[in-house]
């Protein structure tokens, strides 16, 4: 999309606009992203949320690379920081959202049945069960995919996408997509390396470098806390840039709160 | 995986367009999508076959144009061609590389059969 005018014809695709129709056939220029139903529907999400002053943060990685366990340490880091709340994705069960609950911290269970990402549509209901005027930090717990939840902004304020070292360390390389969304990458269940000689932080740094973006890429273990302190720091940071000032949302118009009844 | 539902968003979003501009029988729709849209061409393909029945564009031809993958040096000051998964520069190496094409998911246009 063209930056300055808001335009969609641009010198990249102006041959796309101006090609010449077959006979007996009449044909409309659009221009729009495919995905632009949902992304209405996440920009209102991302603005209701800092309407009432939350960051949210979505976790995405492929199933079993910790995210449950990056949330369980960081609800009892930040115990008394900040309140916290978290939007659990899974094709079955509640038994993410009950170990998030076990912590004392409020969780919505999304179960997508076949569906294997959410979307802003899904976010958007599970936005209607929570109390925001009781939070600050709202993390979504993606489903485990590396590939779907990529494509699908669902109103959050930064993607985190972890990379656990039992995976291969050319994880980056294979699914690039997921890898380019993230605001920051966490390599997770570092307490591990030394049994696991395959895989090399070196050489996922790497990969994810090759990807033209520079992610902090954060090295932790939610089991022995090892390099979490570098994640608070960054949750830290994204809550500072993210949260709007004290009035800064008083001027909304009618129009864009009446969407999100 | 995700392509059943990108098909159904994009077959409202047509109908949309139909409707605005009068027309009720779609003959094609042409998307552009690049290979880091996170999107496969095929699936999306044999997925439009389903979800455009009983749509306006039940008799519609989905033609998938392909975006190339193209980065920007800052280093070079050169626009240069790409392959994944190496989006580092081609010439020079350098990492500092911004995207300027290849994760494209446009609808670019659609066409009706004249009434």
């Amino acid at each position: 999309m063209c930056d300055t005018c808001g335009c969609n014809v641009t010198d990249g695709n102006r041959h796309l606009a101006e090609q010449r129709n077959a006979k007996g056939e009449s044909a409309v220029t659009v221009l729009q992203g495919l995905l632009s139903e949902n992304d209405r529907i996440a920009a209102h999400n991302r603005e209701h949320l800092s309407r009432h002053g939350i960051v949210a943060i979505n976790l995405m990685s492929s199933p079993g690379s910790g995210k449950t366990a990056l949330l369980e340490r960081t609800i009892d880091e930040l115990a008394g920081r900040w309140r916290i709340a978290v939007i659990e994705g899974d094709l079955e069960t509640e038994n993410d959202a009950e170990r998030i609950r076990a912590k004392g911290v409020e969780a919505v269970q999304i179960t997508t049945g076949t569906a294997c990402h959410l979307d802003a549509h899904l976010i958007h209901d599970a936005l209607h069960r929570l109390d925001l005027s009781q939070l600050d930090l709202l993390f979504i717990e993606n489903v485990g995919n590396l590939v779907c939840p990529a494509s699908f902004d669902l109103g959050q304020h930064s993607n985190v996408t972890l990379l656990s070292v039992t995976e291969g360390d050319d994880k980056p390389a294979k699914y690039p997509v997921i890898f380019r969304a993230a605001d920051a990458v966490i390599l997770s269940k570092c307490d591990l390396l030394p049994h696991i000689e395959e895989f090399s932080p070196e050489r996922a740094r790497h990969a994810v470098q090759q990807l033209a973006i520079a992610p902090p890429i954060i090295q932790l273990s939610a089991k022995t806390g090892e390099g979490f302190d570098n994640w608070l720091d960054w949750l830290e940071g994204q809550m500072t840039q993210h949260r709007p000032a004290p009035g800064q949302f008083r001027a909304l118009t009618a129009s864009s709160s009446a969407l999100i009844r | 995986m995700h392509e059943l539902s990108l098909c159904q968003g994009l077959l409202r979003q047509v109908e949309a367009i139909a409707a605005e501009h009068d027309q009720s029988r779609v003959r094609r729709i042409t998307l552009r999508i690049g290979p880091l849209a996170g999107v496969e061409p095929q699936l999306l393909q044999q997925a439009f076959e389903i979800a455009r029945n009983g749509s306006s564009a039940a008799e519609a031809q989905l033609q998938i144009d392909s975006a190339p993958l193209c980065i920007h040096c800052p280093g070079c000051h050169a626009d240069h061609p790409a392959e994944l998964p190496r989006l580092s520069c081609p010439h020079c190496g350098s990492e500092q590389t911004t995207l300027i094409s290849g994760d494209e998911l446009l609808l670019v246009s659609v066409s009706f059969f004249e009434e």
